[in-house]
């Protein structure tokens, strides 16, 4: 049987986990512009299930999708580093202010323009944004059936595919046909670490923007190897429509933006000893905190 | 025409918790925008759906009842909903951020190219004005949520584009019931003529699903326990104190993850959110994402080793030490002061 042609939807994002003290600022907010950009954690997930599929049926490419500035190419290299094929960056200023609609429809423009896939995949959400959208709404667009909460790929044969569903209070096998989109959970296996073959052979992958500066004698090393080439999809490439990108292209508009401050509140300290713990017990007793 | 619906969620034929709650909070906002408050239930063997909605004022309850229904799938249901709101033309669609919810809300919303939010904490009415174009919007839905892992909470509106539609988790909103003689209209769908074959080319072919054992959300006492509880051993100490005082327990995603306690105890940002008169937390740091899911609650108590833990910071009370030596000390003191 021939290879699968599997896209991978990946996200550069904030690393919103691990808010340390130094992402603090004084007056208890976040410094988003200190947080680490990572892979989004659960599109991780997704690419593992990937190359899966690949190691079991052979002449299969994954191709990493990302839409981002241009440092988001760092997510392909990434991806190439753990055994991806090669990888498409969506960036330009049109696509800035997008909210998932106006993301799913870029997407779903830039895959229509790659090529046809068997299978695209991604994670369940982002970290940042937290919504679980975008990969829904680009299978809507695209036409194609959805699996989402998937655990695990059980098996493809041919155009059927068995995944097993990871539900709040369960879990759910079901029988798809090919081609379709699968969000997968933080629940699956985790990513396979990086492999020291490829990431010798890809650490110098460039997309177009990041050329900008290059030396002389990096260029000759870049021209000289095809595979570091990494693909920029400008809204020039896809065949969009302006509207429906970036601001005017989003029907839900941010009214307003709060920070969370950590509140202090006033604390009782109770020593860790019997008397005290008897003397707060006795007082929630009281107030009918407790019965 | 222009009115506020609910996606109800069925389980087991019982009308899921979450959907309750976003029909008493779609009752108080129908009531102030004047308009009526519409159910829809897709599903099968629905006939006592009506008389499970109608109290909590529900005017319109739409049915697709059909055995191929029975459990949730994406295109059916999408194209069911997708034909309903061409036909009725919502202002405003809610649904349960679940499972469900979350894969069927973007199939719809992508489809109809209107705006969906995502786990909103909070839905209010208000005005919007966009001052670039020089329009002001009234009466819009405010949808309220967390972001960016839970440091900052936006306000979301949809200005042009119908319906507004929110998803909301479990325990967010209350469940309360609005008028017990409320009547209710039924219309049903007929979902022969709007379901095809095609919709069924993913199917179900094995589901292990357990039915809710705990009820955490309604439990007014809650010990919760952090991956600072150490072990599984450890969280005994943690179901006695829970047994003595007539609650349930909690836990940290840390602990669950760990292996600590089930997936169904886990509270926080992706686990469930609880408001219990006392919440006791064991061995829990008080991360943002934890501190989501339960700081609504009356009052709290903070056991850890670590002073600088931020739980402590909204605690009401704090013991610095280890539970293994606290836990006890607190069930001696309640078993001699309690009546």
């Amino acid at each position: 049987m021939s290879g699968l042609k599997i896209v991978v939807l990946a996200k550069q994002v904030p690393d919103t986990r691990n808010v340390g003290k130094d992402a603090m600022k004084a007056d208890g907010t976040v410094n988003r512009a200190a947080l680490e950009a990572i892979f989004n954690p659960e599109d991780l997930n997704a690419l593992e299930q990937a190359l899966r599929l690949k190691d079991r049926i052979p002449g299969s490419i994954i191709t990493i999708l990302t839409m981002g500035p241009i440092r988001a190419a760092e997510i392909i290299r990434e991806g190439l580093y753990r055994g991806a094929d090669n990888g498409y960056l969506l960036t330009d200023r049109a696509f800035a202010g997008s909210d998932t609609l106006a993301t799913s429809y870029a997407i779903s423009k830039a895959i229509e323009k790659i090529g046809k896939f068997d299978i695209i995949i991604a994670g369940r959400q982002a970290i940042d944004g937290d919504t679980a959208q975008v990969g829904p709404q680009v299978a809507e667009k695209l036409g194609l059936p959805q699996i989402t909460y998937a655990e695990e790929i059980i098996d493809v044969k041919g155009k059927e595919i068995i995944v097993k569903r990871r539900l709040e209070r369960g879990v759910e096998t079901v029988k798809g046909t090919l081609p379709l989109v699968i969000t997968v959970t933080g629940s699956a296996a985790e990513c396979r670490p990086r492999n020291a073959k490829f990431t010798m052979k890809y650490k110098h992958a460039r997309s177009a923007s990041e050329l900008q500066d290059a030396t002389e004698d990096f260029m000759q090393l870049y021209n000289s190897r095809p595979y570091l080439k990494l693909s920029e999809l400008s809204v020039n490439d896809v065949d969009v429509d302006h509207e429906q990108l970036g601001l005017s292209g989003s029907p839900t508009k941010v009214k307003e933006i709060e920070n969370v401050v950590l509140q202090a509140k006033e604390s009782k300290v109770i020593g860790n000893n019997d008397q005290e713990i008897e003397e707060m017990i006795v007082e929630l007793i009281k107030n009918h905190t407790i019965g | 025409m222009n009115n506020l619906f609910v996606f109800c969620e069925i389980e087991d034929g019982q009308v899921a918790n979450v959907s309750l709650e976003l029909l008493t909070k779609g009752r108080s906002l129908a009531t102030q925008l004047g308009c009526k408050l519409e159910a829809i239930a897709i599903g099968h063997k629905l006939d006592n759906i009506a008389s499970q909605v109608a109290p909590y004022g529900v005017d319109v309850l739409h049915i697709a009842d059909h055995k191929k229904l029975e459990h949730y799938l994406t295109l059916p249901y999408t194209s069911i909903i997708i034909d309903l709101f061409s036909k009725t033309k919502p202002q405003i669609a809610l649904l349960g951020a679940t499972s469900v919810g979350r894969d069927l809300g973007p199939r719809v919303s992508s489809a109809l190219k209107s705006g969906l939010t995502a786990d909103c904490t909070s839905l209010v009415i208000g005005d919007h004005e966009d001052k670039k174009a020089g329009k002001v919007y009234k009466n819009l839905l405010y949808q309220i949520r967390p972001a960016f892992g839970g440091n900052i909470i936006a306000t979301i509106v949809n200005p042009d584009c119908r319906p507004q539609m929110a998803t909301v988790r479990e325990g967010v909103m209350k469940k309360e019931v609005f008028n017990n003689s409320h009547k209710c209209e039924i219309k049903k769908i007929d979902v022969e003529s709007i379901v095809s074959e095609a919709d069924f080319v993913v199917s179900i072919i094995e589901r292990h699903i357990e039915k809710r054992k705990i009820n955490i959300q309604g439990a007014p006492i809650i010990v919760s326990g952090g991956y600072g509880v150490g072990s599984k051993e450890n969280f005994k100490l943690l179901y006695d104190l829970a047994a003595v005082l007539g609650g349930e327990v909690g836990a940290s995603r840390a602990a669950v993850d760990a292996g600590f306690a089930e997936h169904e105890r886990q509270i926080g940002q992706t686990g469930i959110t609880v408001r219990p008169k006392l919440y006791i937390a064991c061995g829990i740091s008080g991360q943002i994402q934890h501190r989501a899911g339960m700081d609504q609650s009356s009052m709290i108590i903070s056991i850890n080793t670590d002073p600088h833990a931020p739980i402590n910071a909204i605690a009401d009370y704090s013991i610095i030490g280890n539970i293994t030596d606290i836990i006890p000390k607190m069930i001696a003191a309640y078993k001699k002061n309690s009546k």
